[in-house]
C-alpha cells in the first residue's frame, strides 16, 4: 500500500526524523489560514497524489509571499496532474501539503528496502539527491551506495559511519554527521516496526543553517502485514485506487486493470500473467490481470464476470483454468451459472485443463450457452482474439 | 535419482488439523508419500487419516523420525512454524502459506542461515518427485516419472508446463515451486546446481516471472556451470510497471525486473527462452533431441 507525502512525513515525525513544518489542506481558504500560522520566509505548496514527478507537472509551487498561497492553492487543487507515474489519465489533486521552505545547501538521496537477493534490509544512499535513483544507478552506478543491515542484530553505528564517510558527509557539513546516524537508526526502526516495504527520502537536504531535513518522503507498506497496523490502514486513500480494483478486492479477487480489450479470468497469478502474454502474442491486448485463486467457485467466477463486464472496453472474455485440486466439472458448473446470472453478452472462450477437464468441456458444450470451449492454451487465445467484438448469435 | 525428496523422505505436516492441512496431508499420503506425523499444538493424540498428531515438531520428530516438514499454518504464525521445524532438526521445510509479512521472512531467512535446514517457499505449491513423493498441493496425476527437472515461481503455470512435459512423454524428475514472494528460502541457483548433479535429470525447465533479478543471476550461473539444456519461460511480458501482479514478488520497480530483461539475460546465457507458454513442452523435447 502506498501513502501520501504528508502522511509519510507524519510518520517520520513520530520516529524523530526531522521534516519541514507543514500540514495538509483541502481548500484554498484552509491553506490561507495555515499559511498565517506557519509564517515562514518561504512557503511550499505541494500537490498530494500517489505519484512522483509532481514538480515537472506543475504540482509544486514555491513563494516568498504569504499572500500568494491561496492563489497557488486554487491553481493546483482540483487540477489533474499527468506525470510519468500516473499514466495518461493523470490524477486529480484533492489535497495540498503546505510547508515551510528550506534554504538548501546540499541535496542527498536516502532509501531503505529489502534486498531480495540477500533478504537483508538495505540502505541506498547517494550524493545525487533530487534525481530519480534509477537514473543515477543507470548513468553513474558508482554514486549509488548500499549498506545491508543484518536483521539479527539490527542497525549499528558502524552502518551509519560507513555511509556517512562514503558520502563524504563530514567534508560537506560536519554538524550533520551525528543527526545522519540517528536518522538512519530511526528510519530502520520505522521500517521494521511498521512493516514498510520501501522508505525513500529524496531529497534529504542539508540546509544552510546546518540541519538535516527530509524534504520529501515516500513510504510503501507490505500488504501482508497491514492487519497488524490499524494506524497505517487509516492512511489508505481510495481516491488513489482504480474503482474496479477496489470492488475486486471486496470479493478477494486479485485484479489489475489494463488498457486492452480482451478480459481474462484465470486461476493462479503466474498462469494469469502467462494468459495476458498469450493474448498479446495472438494479436490483441489484455484488458486486465485477474486471478480468481485456487478455489474458482461459482461465486468467484460470477464476481469476476461482473467486474470484467463493467470495463466497457472489454470485447471478449477468456477464461483459463488449470484444474488441479479443483475439479474442472465444478468450474464448468460455476461458469454456466455465473454466465446466466450476469446475462453474459460477450463472446467467451473457456479453456479447461487438468482434473476432469473433459467432463467440464462437455458440460459447457451442452449448456445451450454460446460458450466456446478449448483444450489448448494457444488455440484458446487465437479463438478469443478472432471472436472479439462479434455479437453473439442466439 | 532425483533431488531433495524421494521414497525415503518422511514428512510431518504442520497445521494438519486445519482444512487445508488435513485435505492435503491425505492427498500426499494417497500419492505414496510417507506422511508420518502431523502437528497442531494442543491436539496431540488425535489422528488425521491415520496420521498421528503431536503438539510440537520436536515431539513429532523424536517419535516418528520425520525428516521434512510441510507447513499449512496461517500467515502470521508461519514464520514461527518454520523456525520450530528448523530447531527440531528437520532438514527440509516446505512452506505453502501465502501472505507471510516480508519482514518476518527477513528474520527467518537470517535465522535459517545458522541451521542445517533448507526452506522451500513460502507461497509455493511445494515439491514433488514424480511417482515417488509429493509434498505440496499440486495435482499428483499430471506428473510422470521422466527426465526433466522443473523450477518455478508459480503454481498453476507450473502445472501447465508439467502437463505439457507429461503429454509429450518426457516426464519429470523433480518439480520444485520456489514461491512467489520477494524473500524465499531457496532460489534457482541451488536447484539448478542440484539438477546438474542429478543423473536422471537431462534438462531443466525454469519458469520465472517479473520482479527482482533472480532470473538474471540464474543466467550468469547457467552460462558458467550448466552443461544440461535449460528451457525458460518468463511470465509478465505484458505486465505494467509498478503494479503487483498477484504474487507479492511480481512487480516491476524502477524499470527493474521486466520480463524482457530477464529473457534477454537468459538468452545470452544460452537458455532456450520460450515466448509462448504453450510451447514449453515442445521446446524441451527439441532440446533433448526430439
Amino acid at each position: 500500500m502506498n501513502i501520501h507525502e504528508f502522511q509519510a512525513k507524519e510518520l517520520f515525525a513520530q520516529f524523530d526524523i526531522p521534516v519541514p513544518r507543514g500540514k495538509a489542506m483541502k481548500t484554498p481558504r484552509a491553506a490561507e489560514k495555515w499559511a498565517a500560522v506557519l509564517d515562514a520566509p518561504v512557503f511550499v505548496v505541494k500537490a498530494q497524489i500517489h505519484a512522483g514527478g509532481r514538480g515537472k507537472a506543475g504540482g509544486v509551487k514555491i513563494t516568498r509571499n504569504r499572500a500568494d498561497v491561496p492563489a497557488l492553492a486554487r491553481e493546483i487543487l482540483g487540477k489533474v496532474l499527468v506525470t510519468h507515474q500516473t499514466g495518461p489519465k493523470g490524477r486529480k489533486v484533492r489535497r495540498l501539503l503546505i510547508e515551510e521552505g528550506a534554504e538548501i545547501a546540499k541535496e542527498l538521496y536516502l532509501g531503505l528496502l529489502v534486498d531480495r537477493d540477500t533478504g537483508f534490509p538495505t540502505f541506498i544512499a547517494s550524493t545525487e539527491g533530487g534525481m530519480d535513483i534509477e537514473d543515477v544507478a543507470a548513468q553513474t552506478p558508482e554514486k549509488v551506495l548500499r549498506e545491508a543491515i543484518d536483521p539479527a542484530v539490527g542497525f549499528q553505528p558502524h552502518h551509519g559511519r560507513n555511509l556517512a564517510f562514503a558520502l563524504e558527509l563530514p567534508a560537506m557539513d560536519n554538524a550533520v554527521v551525528k543527526p545522519f546516524l540517528s536518522m538512519l537508526d530511526n528510519l530502520y526502526r520505522l521500517f521494521m516496526e511498521k512493516n514498510a516495504s520501501l522508505v525513500e527520502i529524496n531529497p534529504l537536504v542539508i540546509t544552510t543553517d546546518h540541519r538535516l531535513i527530509a524534504l520529501d518522503g515516500k513510504v510503501s507498506f507490505d500488504d501482508n502485514a497491514l492487519c497488524k497496523h490499524p494506524d497505517v490502514q487509516a492512511f489508505r486513500d481510495l481516491h488513489e485506487e482504480e474503482p474496479l480494483e477496489i470492488e475486486a478486492g471486496r470479493h478477494n479477487l486479485n485484479y489489475v486493470k489494463l488498457d486492452g480489450d480482451i478480459g481474462c479470468m484465470v486461476n493462479g497469478a503466474g498462469l494469469a500473467m502467462a494468459t495476458m502474454d498469450v493474448i498479446k502474442l495472438a494479436g490483441a491486448e489484455p484488458a486486465n490481470f485477474l486471478d480468481v485463486g485456487g478455489g474458482a467457485t461459482k461465486e468467484t467466477v460470477a464476481a469476476g464476470f461482473r467486474i470484467l463486464l463493467k470495463d466497457k472496453k472489454v470485447k471478449g472474455i477468456f477464461v483459463n483454468i488449470f484444474g488441479g485440486i479443483v475439479r474442472c466439472e465444478r468450474i464448468a458448473h460455476g461458469v454456466i451459472e455465473a454466465s446466466k446470472e450476469v446475462g453474459m453478452t460477450l463472446p467467451v472462450v473457456v479453456r479447461l485443463q487438468g482434473t476432469n477437464a473433459e467432463e467440464g468441456r462437455k458440460l459447457l458444450a451442452e449448456s445451450g450457452l454460446k460458450i466456446d470451449v478449448a483444450t489448448d492454451l494457444w488455440e484458446a487465445a487465437q479463438k478469443i482474439v478472432a471472436m472479439k467484438g462479434k455479437r453473439r448469435k442466439r | 535419482m532425483s533431488i531433495l525428496v524421494n521414497t525415503a523422505t518422511r514428512v510431518v505436516v504442520q497445521g494438519i488439523t486445519g482444512k487445508e492441512g488435513s485435505f492435503h496431508a491425505a492427498q500426499c499420503k494417497a500419492y505414496g508419500t510417507h506422511v508420518v506425523a502431523g502437528v497442531t499444538p494442543g491436539k496431540a493424540g488425535q489422528d488425521v487419516e491415520g496420521i498421528p498428531v503431536f503438539n510440537t515438531v520436536r515431539e513429532a520428530v523424536r517419535k516418528t523420525e520425520a525428516t521434512t516438514s510441510l507447513i499449512f499454518v496461517p500467515p502470521l504464525f508461519a514464520a514461527d512454524a518454520i523456525l520450530e521445524a528448523a530447531h527440531a532438526g528437520v532438514w527440509l521445510v516446505v512452506c505453502i502459506t501465502e501472505g507471510i509479512p516480508v519482514n518476518d521472512m527477513v528474520r527467518v531467512k537470517r535465522a535459517l542461515a545458522s541451521t542445517q535446514t533448507r526452506l522451500i517457499g513460502p507461497n509455493c505449491p511445494g515439491i514433488i518427485t514424480a511417482g515417488e513423493c509429493k509434498i505440496g498441493i499440486m495435482p499428483g496425476f499430471i506428473h510422470q516419472k521422466g527426465k526433466v527437472g522443473v523450477i518455478s515461481r508459480s503454481g498453476t503455470l507450473t502445472y501447465e508446463a508439467v502437463n505439457q512435459l507429461t503429454n509429450l512423454g518426457l516426464g519429470e524428475t523433480t518439480c520444485v515451486g520456489i514461491g512467489g514472494d520477494p524473500v524465499i528460502g531457496t532460489g534457482y541457483i541451488d536447484l539448478l546446481h542440484m539438477f546438474e548433479q542429478d543423473d536422471e535429470t537431462r534438462a531443466v525447465v525454469m519458469i520465472g516471472e517479473i520482479g527482482g533479478d533472480a532470473e538474471e543471476k540464474a543466467a550468469t550461473f547457467i552460462q558458467r556451470e550448466m552443461t544440461k539444456p535449460v528451457i525458460a519461460f518468463i511470465a509478465g511480458m505484458t505486465a505494467p510497471p509498478g503494479r503487483r501482479m498477484g504474487h507479492a514478488g511480481a512487480i516491476i520497480t524502477g524499470g527493474q525486473g521486466t520480463a524482457q530483461d530477464k529473457m534477454a539475460a537468459l538468452e545470452a546465457a544460452g537458455v532456450r527462452v520460450v515466448r509462448n507458454p504453450s510451447e514449453i513442452g515442445e521446446t524441451a523435447k527439441a532440446a533433448l533431441g526430439g
